[in-house]
C-alpha cells in the first residue's frame, strides 16, 4: 500500500470538475484508492458525490491510500494530478 | 416512406429527427410495484438514454462554449454512474417496493440536501446538478419518450398541439421545425412560428403522431405542408437541393436590403414589421423593416405572474423605441381575451371568446389596467417615434373613451413634470366589420387605421379562426373583406388619416397590387416577410 498526504492550494478546493477528473484518473488504474480528510472517515476516492461531499477546501490536508497491482503508477499519477490541478 | 399533409405556415424546409413534445408531469408519484428487478432494469435503460443525451449535449457544448464549460456535462455523466447514488436508488426500490421514478426522486432529494447543507456556496450549488441529472433520469423513464428539450441536438418538434406559451418557450436554437397534429394555420401558434423563422406545419392529423417515434427521420416542407416520415434517399436529395435553393433566394433578398419599397411607376409604400416581444427587435432590424407596425404588448402580461407595473412596461417600451432609433413604433394596447388567458386577470370562461370580453373591452371596464399601460406608453413616447393603437374597436364612443383616457394620462404626466411626446399618434385597429363600416365616423378622431385582417376575416365570414374544421370555408380573399378594407382606406384618406394592414393578409403577395391600388400606406408583416414583400412591390407596375 502506498500513502501520501497533500495540502490543497487551489482556491476553490476539490470542486466538481477536478473531482470528476480525479475520479476518471483513478478509474484508469486497477488499484483501490481511498481519500481521507482530517477528522472524517476515509471514503472510496471513486465515489464522486462523496468526494464532492467531503468539501475539501483550500488549506485542507487530505491523505490518499492506494492499494493494488499498479499502486506505484497510480500513486504517482494522483500525486502529479494533485500538484498540477489542486 | 410515408407522407402526411398539413398546412404549411412558414415556407422553409427542415430535414432532421423528430422529437415528440410531451408535457412533463412535474410531480413524481409513489407507486407500489411487484417486480423490483423490472424497475432496476428501467433505471438502467433510462441511465443509458440519459448518458447518450448528455454525451450529445457535451459534444455540442464542446463546439460552442469550449472545453472548460463543456466539462460539467461529463461530470453529469459521472454523477449518473456514481456508486452511492445508484446504490441508494437500488435499495429504495428493493426495500420499499416502489417505482423507479419515486426512488430516483427520493435519492435526488437526499443527495441534493447533502450538498445544500454544506457550508460552501460552491458545493451548495451542486445540489442543482443532482436535481438536473435526476430529472433527466426520470424523464428518460417515461415509456413514450422524453420531452424534446432534454436533447441538445436540433430536432423537429412534433406535438398534438402547441399552446402559444409553449411555442414561445421553445428554445429556437434547438428547434429545426415544428409539426402539430391539430390546430389551424391562423392560430396564434402558427403566427408565432412565422415570427420565429421556423418551418412549421400545422394540422398534420393524428395519424402523423402515431406514425413517428423520437428520432424518426423527417422532412418538413413548410411551403406545401408536406411531411415525409422516414424519407428515401432520393427524397432527401431532392429536398436538400430545395433547401439550398431557398438559401440562395434568401441571399438574393439580402441584396434588397436598403432599397426603397417603390413600384416600377414610382408608388411608394411603407413596409413595417409585426413583433410580439422585445426579443424580436433584432429580426426587425435584420430584415430592414421601416418600422414596427404592430408591437403586441401582451407578452408583458403573459410573462408576468401579476399585472406588470408601470415601470416594467415603461422599460420594455422605451427599449423598443430606443432600439428603433426614431423609426415608427406602433404599440397595440392589451389584446387578451378568453382565448389568450392570463390567470391573474381572472377572466370568466366564455363559450365564445372571439365575441367576448376582450381587448379594449377589458381596458375600458378596468380603467386601472388601462391607465397603467397608457402612462407607461406616454412616458416612453419621449424616447422615440411612438404610435398607440387600440384593438377591437366597434364604435365612436369607444374611441372617444380611449382618447379621453389618453388625455387624462397626459394631464397627469404634465402635472408631475414628466416628459412625453405631445405628437404621439393615436390609431385604431380595423378588425371588426362595424369599425370598417363606420370608418368615416372613426377616421376624424384618429391619426391612423391599421387593418387586422385575421380578426376582420373571422368576424366578416363568421369563421372561428381557432377552428381547424373551418379552414376550407375561410376565403381570405373574399370580396367582402377586400371591400371593407377599401372602404376604410377611402375614409381614412378623406379625413387626413393614414391606413396600414397588420394582419396576415398584408404579407400575401397575391394581394400586394390590390392594396397598392387601394392606396394602403403601410403593410406590416412578420419580419421574414419584409424583404420578399419589398421584392414584390418593386416588381409591380400600377400604370
Amino acid at each position: 500500500m502506498k500513502q501520501f498526504t497533500y495540502t490543497i492550494k487551489d482556491e476553490v478546493g476539490i470542486h466538481a470538475r477536478p473531482a470528476g477528473n480525479l475520479v476518471k484518473l483513478i478509474k484508469g488504474y486497477s488499484s483501490t484508492v481511498t481519500i481521507e480528510k482530517e477528522g472524517k472517515p476515509a471514503i472510496n476516492a471513486t465515489a464522486l458525490m462523496k468526494l464532492m461531499g467531503l468539501g475539501v477546501k483550500c488549506g485542507d490536508t487530505v491523505k490518499f491510500s492506494i492499494e493494488g497491482d499498479d499502486e506505484e503508477a497510480s500513486a504517482k499519477a494522483i500525486e502529479e494530478f494533485m500538484t498540477a490541478n489542486l | 416512406m410515408t407522407v402526411f399533409k398539413g398546412k404549411g405556415v412558414y415556407g422553409a424546409i427542415a430535414i432532421g429527427k423528430a422529437s415528440i413534445f410531451k408535457r412533463r408531469d412535474a410531480a413524481v408519484r409513489r407507486e407500489s410495484i411487484e417486480d423490483p428487478a423490472k424497475e432496476l432494469e428501467r433505471v438502467e435503460a433510462a441511465k443509458a438514454k440519459a448518458v447518450e443525451q448528455l454525451e450529445k449535449i457535451h459534444d455540442k457544448a464542446l463546439k460552442e462554449v469550449g472545453e472548460a464549460n463543456a466539462e460539467i456535462f461529463e461530470i453529469h455523466i459521472m454523477m449518473l454512474d456514481d456508486e452511492d447514488y445508484n446504490d441508494s436508488i437500488k435499495s429504495i426500490i428493493e426495500t420499499q417496493k416502489v417505482n423507479a421514478e419515486y426512488a430516483v426522486a427520493v435519492t435526488s432529494d437526499n443527495f441534493a440536501e447533502m450538498f445544500a447543507s454544506m457550508d460552501d456556496a460552491y458545493m451548495q450549488a451542486r445540489s442543482a446538478d443532482i436535481k438536473d441529472i435526476s430529472n433527466r433520469l426520470i424523464a428518460c423513464m417515461s415509456d413514450d419518450g422524453n420531452t424534446f428539450e432534454g436533447d441538445g441536438a436540433k430536432t423537429i418538434v412534433c406535438a398534438d398541439d402547441l399552446a402559444p406559451s409553449e411555442t414561445v418557450s421553445l428554445d429556437k436554437d434547438k428547434v429545426l421545425a415544428f409539426v402539430t397534429a391539430y390546430g389551424s394555420s391562423n392560430s396564434h401558434t402558427a403566427i408565432l412560428a412565422r415570427n420565429m423563422n421556423i418551418p412549421a406545419v400545422i394540422g398534420a392529423g393524428e395519424e402523423f403522431l402515431k406514425g413517428i417515434t423520437d428520432g424518426s427521420m423527417l422532412i418538413v416542407d413548410g411551403h406545401t405542408g408536406e411531411i415525409y416520415v422516414s424519407p428515401d434517399e432520393e427524397t432527401i436529395k431532392r429536398y436538400t437541393e430545395k433547401q439550398e435553393a431557398d438559401a440562395r433566394k434568401k441571399q438574393l433578398l439580402q441584396e434588397l436590403k436598403g432599397k426603397e419599397n417603390v413600384t416600377l411607376d414610382g408608388t411608394k409604400i411603407n413596409i413595417f414589421a409585426n413583433i410580439g416581444g422585445v426579443g424580436s427587435i433584432g429580426a426587425v432590424l435584420a430584415n430592414d423593416a421601416g418600422g414596427i407596425g404592430l408591437f403586441r404588448s401582451e407578452f408583458l402580461y403573459l410573462e408576468s405572474e401579476d399585472y406588470p407595473t408601470e415601470e416594467q412596461q415603461f422599460t420594455a417600451y422605451r427599449k423598443v423605441l430606443e432600439s428603433m432609433a426614431g423609426k415608427k413604433v406602433i404599440i397595440r394596447t392589451l389584446d387578451i381575451g378568453a382565448d389568450k388567458q392570463i390567470d391573474y386577470f381572472k377572466l370568466d370562461k366564455e363559450d365564445n371568446p372571439a365575441l367576448g370580453f376582450r381587448a379594449i373591452r377589458i381596458c375600458l371596464t378596468r380603467p386601472e389596467i388601462f391607465r397603467t399601460q397608457l402612462r407607461a406608453l406616454y412616458r416612453a413616447s419621449a424616447f422615440g417615434n411612438l404610435g398607440i393603437m387600440f384593438p377591437m374597436i366597434t364604435s365612436v364612443s369607444e374611441v372617444e373613451k380611449c382618447i379621453a383616457a389618453c388625455d387624462e394620462v397626459k394631464k397627469e404626466l404634465k402635472s408631475e413634470g414628466i416628459k412625453y411626446n405631445e405628437d404621439t399618434e393615436i390609431g385604431i385597429m380595423i378588425e371588426t366589420p362595424a369599425a370598417a363600416v363606420i370608418s368615416d365616423r372613426l377616421a376624424p378622431l384618429v391619426d391612423f387605421f391599421s387593418v387586422g385582417t385575421n380578426d376582420l376575416t373571422q368576424y366578416t365570414l363568421a369563421c372561428d379562426r381557432q377552428n381547424a374544421k373551418l379552414e376550407s370555408f375561410v376565403d381570405t380573399h373574399h370580396e367582402a373583406i377586400l371591400r371593407l378594407i377599401e372602404l376604410s382606406a377611402k375614409n381614412a384618406h378623406a379625413n387626413g388619416a393614414w391606413i396600414g394592414i397588420c394582419g396576415e393578409l398584408g404579407a400575401d403577395p397575391e394581394l400586394t397590387e390590390t392594396f397598392l391600388r387601394m392606396g394602403i400606406d403601410e403593410l406590416s408583416v412578420s419580419p421574414p416577410y419584409v424583404l420578399p414583400l419589398r421584392e414584390k412591390v418593386r416588381s409591380i407596375n400600377l400604370k
